[in-house]
């Protein structure tokens, strides 16, 4: 099968890799590049475990051509600390038990990153909009809404 | 904020529960909000090779010919594992605690019993080669007649699913066919009753859905050794479980849990472990078997649906005084663990209740459906749906208010409970006394004073009489339609004249009233 060369930022990182056509972005990640941070649940758009960011927006790696990234900038859980700091998302959803088996957690985070980055101070409902396409199947969606409110606001006051 | 009642649960436990009420931080929650949870499938081996599982088509059929040589030539397969390749092809999970007969194939041989049933295991170098090469085996069906209806299932002449249970009922204790409960005497308890109202239920199996599907990777370890990263809920029995089917000693085996993504319940049936670990052996890489979603909602074990009648005969004044119940528990094609949910069913009649007359039969159905398992309460959850929908009706029929009337019956501590043992701690009582007070519901002064350690015992925890079951030719349970039926709106039914007198004392019936004195709104 043909391969073909690809390039993106991974994290702040540049990677350069080849791909056989057809393949997603979600395997690039988790089999080529080691990066496990994105799930799979569904591998046709229905959960958003796998969501990561490209060029700050919210996609579903398994919908998205790895091809369809050369170029840009993808960023997945892996990469939202700084250093050893958590995310002001991270330390939210973790003081308000916004996980319990934690799989639809990474997709939840940069779905919700991907909110804040664009909307520091979202309403309820914007956060509802913005997580709308992620589920949860251990009954997390109030403190999921809850973390990603506090989020919010310890940003703004910090 | 939590209230500790010690008050009711005085000889429960320990009053010092240093962590309850109190925040404290999960241990795992650090890896879940930076991704560093390990699952199953976020371990990468060198050469892993990938399983894609041939399912039926059909319900139920006998199987002519499974013709595999294309897929066998396709690009990037590396095997193809039939059901002859399975060293002990017949197992059942509760076999490791010697509950039931071995009655389900890894890999179907001669028969399909439901749709999507495995049939044959392709290990190839990519997914997309396996489910290239699992689309070009060939099949071939002979159709049988199926049975989606448990009732259908016992009807003599229905066809049979399994086999190792010709009448489609699992078998207890070697000859039962069902779980029966014999407490007093219902018949006569319905006699004496002021109403007697009989519903039916029906509930439908529901797929737990976990974000993360069913899945496990095998490797070859050192020393002859596998090394398996696994879903499960159940460790342990998924390691024996493999060890049988494989017929090797369970130390063959290093399972790896650790975080699951999700279970309910759904994660304890080894869906997938023997085939990765068989298929690891057969071609010495290290082999990763992941359901997809579509197998993960259509294939994977659902709670079972359950069928259920109850009878009950209420007095006037609130009291119950006979409850009878038939439930079937469609266990699908095959037992999983639907025989002892079916058990832990039966011991929970007639619900939190004390009722001098109960009379229960539970039964486990094999039909054409997907195999059905464990979720959250299972053998409870469905049971208590239907008798907490009954307890309602009930109230409304006989026009009491419903939390008065689950006061009135709730069992209370020293009663005798249907099964035959003593209640205790049994704080039902107070349960429905702070749900009403907390729903802001009011209830009558002599209802908010009621203990569940007050008055219980004496004359209830006697065992009635129960009479030798009577050959009496079972009735086809009905459906009454009632007026809670066509909204609550709708007044209550004025009472009809009584026909009847109450059952005498002594036999159980009207013991209540001088606990509870009797009264009606
Ligand atoms: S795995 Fe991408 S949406 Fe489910
Ligand atoms: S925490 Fe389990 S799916 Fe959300």
């Amino acid at each position: 099968m043909a391969k073909t060369p690809l390039q993106f930022r991974h994290n702040g990182r540049d990677v350069a890799l080849f791909v056989d056509g057809g393949t997603n972005l979600l395997v690039v990640l988790r089999e080529m590049l080691g990066d496990v941070t994105p799930k799979f649940g569904c591998g046709q758009g229905g959960c958003g475990a796998c969501t990561v960011l490209i060029d700050g927006e919210a996609h579903l790696s398994c919908l998205t051509l790895a091809e369809a990234v050369e170029g840009r900038a993808v960023e997945t859980l892996d990469g939202i600390k700084t250093g050893p700091n958590l995310h002001p998302l991270q330390r939210a959803f973790a003081e308000g038990f916004a996980a319990q088996c934690g799989y639809c957690t990474p997709g939840m985070l940069m779905a919700a990153k991907a909110l804040l980055d664009r909307n520091p101070q979202p309403s309820r409902e914007q956060v509802v909009e913005a997580i709308s396409g992620n589920i949860c199947r251990c009954t997390g969606y109030e403190p999921i809404i809850n973390a990603v409110l506090a989020a919010a606001s310890s940003r703004a006051s910090a | 904020m939590l209230e500790l009642r010690k008050d009711i649960f005085a000889d429960e436990r320990d009053d010092n529960l240093n962590e309850v009420g109190k925040g404290t931080q999960r241990q795992d929650m650090l890896g879940h909000v930076t991704g560093t949870s390990t699952y199953f499938n976020d371990h990468k081996l060198q050469g892993m090779l990938h399983v894609r599982v041939v399912r039926s088509t059909q319900s139920h059929a006998r199987l002519r010919r499974i013709d595999t040589s294309e897929a066998e030539r396709s690009e990037g397969v590396r095997r193809v594992i039939r059901g002859a390749d399975v060293p002990r092809n017949l197992n059942t999970l509760l076999s490791l605690i010697n509950f039931g007969k071995d009655d389900e194939p890894t890999l179907a041989v001669d028969k399909v019993r439901y749709r999507g049933e495995p049939i044959v295991a392709v290990v190839a170098e990519t997914l997309r080669a396996a489910a290239e090469a699992a689309a070009k085996v060939r099949v071939d069906y002979e159709s049988l007649p199926s049975v989606f209806d448990v009732e259908e299932a016992l009807k003599p002449g229905a066809p049979t699913v399994n086999e190792t249970y010709p009448k489609n009922t699992f078998t207890y204790h070697e000859r039962y066919d069902h779980q029966k409960l014999r407490f007093g005497d219902v018949e006569r308890g319905f006699a004496g009753a002021d109403h007697v109202l009989e519903q039916r239920y029906q509930m439908s199996p529901i797929e737990h859905a976990p974000v993360e599907t069913n899945g496990s990777i095998a490797a070859p370890d050192t020393n002859g050794r596998y090394v398996v990263y696994t879903s499960t809920q159940a460790l342990f029995f998924s390691l024996d479980t493999c060890a049988k089917i494989l017929d090797l000693p369970s130390n063959t085996f290093h399972f790896i849990g650790g975080t699951v993504g999700g279970g309910f319940g759904g994660k304890v049936d080894t869906l997938t472990e023997p085939l990765a670990i068989l298929a690891a052996m057969l071609t010495g890489r290290p082999v990763r078997y992941v359901l997809g979603r579509e197998e993960e909602m259509q294939f994977g074990p659902p709670r079972g649906a359950e069928r259920i009648y109850i009878k009950d005969g209420v007095m006037r004044d609130g009291r119950i005084v006979a409850r009878q119940i038939r439930g079937y528990f469609d266990s699908g094609a095959y037992t999983r663990l639907s025989s002892y949910a079916v058990v832990k069913c039966a011991a929970h009649l007639p619900g939190p209740y004390t009722i001098p007359n109960v009379h229960g039969d539970i039964y486990c159905v094999f039909t054409n459906r997907t195999p059905a398992t464990a979720m959250r309460g299972f053998g409870i959850t469905g049971m208590d749906f239907a008798l907490e929908c009954q307890m309602d009706k009930l109230a409304h029929l006989i026009g009491m208010d419903p939390m008065e009337f689950r006061i009135l019956n709730a069992y209370r501590d020293g009663d005798m409970k249907a099964h035959r043992r003593e209640a205790k701690n049994t704080a039902l009582i107070e349960c429905v006394q702070v749900a009403a007070e907390k729903a802001k519901w009011p209830i009558r002064e002599e209802f908010r004073r009621m203990s569940s350690r007050k008055d219980g015992g004496g004359a209830r925890a006697a065992v009635p009489s129960t009479p030798r079951e009577p050959a009496q030719p079972r009735s086809a349970p009905a459906q009454q339609r009632t007026s809670y039926d066509r909204g609550l709106s709708m007044p209550p039914q004025p009472d009809p004249p009584p026909q009847a007198p109450a059952p005498s004392p002594g036999h159980g019936a009207t013991r209540f009233s001088s606990v509870f004195g009797t009264r009606r709104r």
